[in-house]
C-alpha cells in the first residue's frame, strides 16, 4: 500500500473519530440532549477519510445534511462540533447553524447543507475559484444517492465538465435516499454510468474499503489538480443509523445495519489489513481507540457545560453590513 | 462632469469600471457575450438586451458564458464569492428565480448567520424585471419583494441612470448578497452619468420631487410615471413629494417616515401584484410608525392579482399608469374625515 505508517494511523485515528462521535450523538439525542434533527454517518467513514486525506485546508468540500464524517475528515475541530450539535455558543457556528449546517471555511468547509444537491454548485464556484487561482488546489462535492439525482448535482456534473474544473463528485450510496431505496430511484445502471453519459470520468468504489477509495480519489484529486478537469466517484457505503435519528427503519429488512456491522465494518477491514501486512500493531489501533474515546467524551462534556448564545446574538451576522 | 449614458449604459460602464479595478470580479451568465463554442463571433449579443456588450472583448478571460442552467451556475457564483472571487452573475429574467431560488435564499443568505459569521458571500445578482415589453406572463414580473422578504440578501431598484450606475458599483463592492434589479423598460432612459467612478449607498432613498400635499412612496419605473401624474397635479395645486426608494433592502425608513409626517398624506404606487409587496410592506411601516401625522387612510397604487397579460391592451390596463396614479393620489389628497368636514364649516 502506498500510505507510510503515520498516514494509516491518521486515517484510521479519523475514522474512528468519526464513528465515536456518531455514537456518541446516537446516545445523547436518545437521552433528549440534543435539539433538532441529526443525520449520522456511521458505517461511512471510509469514503470521508479515504477522500479528505489527499486534501489539504487549501481544498474545498461541500458536504450534505449528514456532515459530521466529512467535517471531521477535513480537520474540522471535534470540540466545536460538538458544541455546534447541542446549539452552544461555543460551537462552530455560535450555535446558529447545528448538525445540518457545521461549516469552516477556514479549512475550506463550505458546510453541510440541509437542501439535498446544495453543495455540488457551490463546488463547481470553489472549484473555478481555484483554476483561477492556478494552484492546484480542488474542490469536492459529497453527495447521497438522493442527491445525485436532483437537478442541481446534474447541471454541475455539466458545468465542471464545459469548463473543466478541478472538481471531484462523490456520491455515497448508502441505499437509501431517507426511505426509498436508490436502486428504484436512479433509472441508469450506476452513478458512475449516468456520470460517463455527462462526459466525465467516474468509477464505482467499494466504499468500505479505505484503500480502495484512496485510491480512486487518488487518481481523482491528481486528474484535477493537473488541469484535467472532473470526475465522479460512485461509492457503495452503508449507514448503521436511520436516516435521521427517530427513524425506525422499517423501509429496511430486519437485522440490516447489525449484518452490515458484523460483516462490511470499514474500521474492521482496515485493522484486518494492516495488522495482516505487518503494518501496525494491534495495539497501536487500540491505543488509538483509547484516545478517541476520551476526546468525544471530553468535547461531550465540555459541550455540556458549554453556555447557551445570548438574545444579542439572535440578530447578529446577517450581514457583515446593513 | 456629466454627460448623458443610457440606464443600460451606465449599468455596463460600471462593470466595465470595476473590473477594471478588481481582477477578482468575474461576470457570468446566459449570452452575456453571447456566442461561445459556435463559429460566429464571440460577443455576439453582450446579454439579451445588450446591457454586456463589450466586456468579453476587454476581460476575455473574466466573462463567462453559461450553459441554462440556473441552480449550477449561480450557485457556482456563490460558492466563487465564498472561496475568493467577485462575481456578477444575471439571472436572466426575475422570473426565472424559480429554477435557482435555493441558491439565493437557502444558500447565499444564510451562510454568515448558519456559519456563526464566519463566512462572506460578495456575489451581485443582476436580473431584469418588469411589464411593458408584451413579454407576458413569465417574462414581465417585478419579483424584489420575494427577495427583500430574505434576512442576508440586500435588494437594489434603480430608476435612472445615475443611480443605476452608483448603486451597481456599490452593490459589486458590497460584501453580501445583493439582488440589482434592472426593468428592462429603463434601459434606453437617457440621463447624466459621470465619467468617473462613484457610489451610492444603500439604505437611502431620494427625494425625487419636493411636495407639501402628499406623498408617493415608489421605485422603478413607476418612480416615472408618479412624476408624470404629479406634473397633471400640480396643476391642479397638488403638490406631491416624491420618494424614490433605490433600495428595498436595506430600505430608507426614515425618509419614508420623515416625508409623511410632513404631507400626512401617502400613496403608495408598485408596478408589482399586490399581496405580500412592497407595497404592504411600506404601507404596515406607515401605519405604525406614523399614524399620528396621517390624514387619510394610506392607498397603494399595483397591478392587480394577476399574471401579467400578453395583449398590449391588457398589459397596459395592467401596469399603473399616470392617470391611475393621478386618480388615487387626488383621492388621498381630497380626502377629509367626516367630523373635520363638520368641524370647518361650523
Amino acid at each position: 500500500m502506498n500510505l507510510n505508517k503515520e498516514q494509516l494511523l491518521t486515517a484510521y485515528r479519523m475514522m474512528k473519530t468519526i464513528r465515536d462521535f456518531e455514537e456518541r450523538v446516537h446516545v445523547e439525542f436518545a437521552a433528549g440532549e440534543i435539539p433538532g434533527f441529526v443525520h449520522l454517518y456511521a458505517g461511512e467513514e471510509a469514503c470521508a477519510v479515504g477522500v479528505c486525506t489527499h486534501l489539504s485546508t487549501e481544498d474545498w468540500i461541500a458536504s450534505t445534511h449528514r456532515g459530521h464524517g466529512h467535517c471531521i475528515a477535513k480537520g474540522v475541530d471535534v470540540h466545536g462540533m460538538m458544541a455546534e450539535l447541542f446549539g452552544r455558543k461555543t460551537g462552530l457556528c455560535g450555535g446558529k447553524g447545528g448538525s445540518m449546517h457545521v461549516a469552516d471555511l477556514e479549512l475550506g468547509m463550505m458546510g453541510a447543507n440541509g437542501i439535498v444537491g446544495g453543495g455540488p454548485p457551490l463546488v463547481c464556484g470553489a472549484a473555478l475559484a481555484e483554476k483561477r487561482a492556478g494552484k492546484g488546489h480542488v474542490a469536492v462535492a459529497f453527495v447521497g444517492d438522493g442527491g445525485s439525482n436532483q437537478g442541481t448535482t446534474l447541471e454541475s456534473l455539466n458545468l465542471a465538465k464545459i469548463w473543466d474544473l478541478p472538481a471531484i463528485f462523490v456520491v455515497e450510496d448508502n441505499g437509501y435516499a431517507e426511505a426509498t431505496s436508490s436502486k428504484y430511484s436512479i433509472a441508469a445502471k450506476s452513478n458512475a454510468e449516468r456520470a460517463r453519459g455527462f462526459g466525465l470520468p467516474a468509477v464505482r468504489v467499494d466504499g468500505h474499503d479505505f484503500f480502495a477509495v484512496h485510491e480512486a480519489a487518488g487518481e481523482a484529486v491528481e486528474r484535477a489538480r493537473s488541469g484535467g478537469g472532473p470526475t465522479l466517484l460512485d461509492c457503495q457505503v452503508n449507514r448503521y443509523f436511520g436516516h435521521f435519528e427517530g427513524d425506525a427503519q422499517t423501509y429496511r429488512s430486519q437485522g440490516e445495519a447489525q449484518q452490515l456491522r458484523d460483516h462490511q465494518d470499514c474500521l474492521v477491514r482496515f485493522r484486518e489489513r494492516v495488522t495482516a501486512a505487518d503494518e501496525i500493531s494491534p495495539e497501536e489501533l487500540d491505543a488509538i481507540d483509547h484516545e478517541t474515546q476520551v476526546l468525544i467524551e471530553e468535547a461531550t462534556v465540555a459541550a455540556k457545560a458549554a453556555p447557551e448564545p445570548t438574545e444579542e446574538d439572535l440578530l447578529t451576522d446577517v450581514y457583515v453590513a446593513y | 462632469m456629466a454627460r448623458t449614458l443610457s440606464f443600460q449604459n451606465a449599468i455596463n460602464e460600471a462593470i466595465d469600471q470595476e473590473m477594471a479595478r478588481d481582477p477578482s470580479i468575474v461576470l457570468l451568465g446566459e449570452d452575456v457575450a453571447g456566442g461561445e463554442g459556435g463559429a460566429g463571433e464571440m460577443d455576439a449579443w453582450g446579454g439579451v438586451l445588450g446591457v454586456t456588450k463589450g466586456l468579453y472583448g476587454k476581460y476575455p478571460e473574466r466573462v463567462m458564458d453559461t450553459p441554462i442552467s440556473e441552480s449550477a451556475f449561480v450557485g457556482a457564483a456563490i460558492g466563487a464569492a465564498t472561496s475568493g472571487l467577485r462575481p456578477v452573475v444575471e439571472l436572466m429574467f426575475n422570473d426565472f428565480m424559480g429554477v435557482c431560488f435555493d441558491q439565493i435564499f437557502n444558500q447565499a443568505a444564510k451562510f454568515r448567520y448558519m456559519f456563526g459569521g464566519k463566512a462572506e458571500t460578495p456575489v451581485v445578482i443582476r436580473t431584469m424585471m418588469g411589464a411593458g415589453f408584451r413579454a407576458a406572463a413569465q417574462h414581465s414580473q417585478s419579483l424584489y419583494s420575494m427577495f427583500t422578504h430574505i434576512p442576508g440578501l440586500k435588494c437594489v431598484v434603480p430608476s435612472n441612470p445615475y443611480d443605476a450606475k452608483g448603486l451597481l458599483i456599490e452593490a459589486i463592492r458590497d460584501n453580501d448578497p445583493v439582488i440589482f434589479f434592472e426593468h428592462k423598460n429603463l434601459y434606453q432612459l437617457e440621463g447624466d452619468v459621470p465619467e468617473e467612478s462613484y457610489t451610492i449607498p444603500f439604505g437611502e432613498a431620494e427625494i425625487v420631487r419636493d411636495g407639501e400635499d402628499i406623498t408617493i412612496v415608489t421605485l422603478a419605473e413607476m418612480v416615472h410615471e408618479s412624476l408624470k401624474a404629479a406634473e397633471a397635479l400640480g396643476k391642479d395645486g397638488i403638490e406631491c413629494e416624491i420618494v424614490d426608494l433605490r433600495t428595498t433592502s436595506p430600505m430608507d425608513e426614515d425618509t419614508i417616515l420623515e416625508s409623511v409626517e410632513n404631507t400626512g398624506r401617502v400613496v403608495v404606487v408598485d408596478e408589482a401584484n399586490p399581496r405580500c409587496s412592497m407595497a404592504t410592506d411600506i404601507s404596515a411601516l406607515i401605519a405604525e410608525k406614523a399614524f399620528a401625522s396621517l390624514k387619510a387612510p394610506i392607498k397603494m397604487v399595483t397591478a392587480p392579482h394577476t399574471p401579467v397579460p400578453f395583449n398590449q391592451t391588457l398589459e397596459d390596463l395592467y401596469k399603473p399608469s399616470a392617470d391611475n396614479i393621478a386618480a388615487v393620489v387626488r383621492e388621498v389628497a381630497e380626502y377629509q374625515k367626516s367630523w373635520e368636514t363638520t368641524a370647518s364649516n361650523n
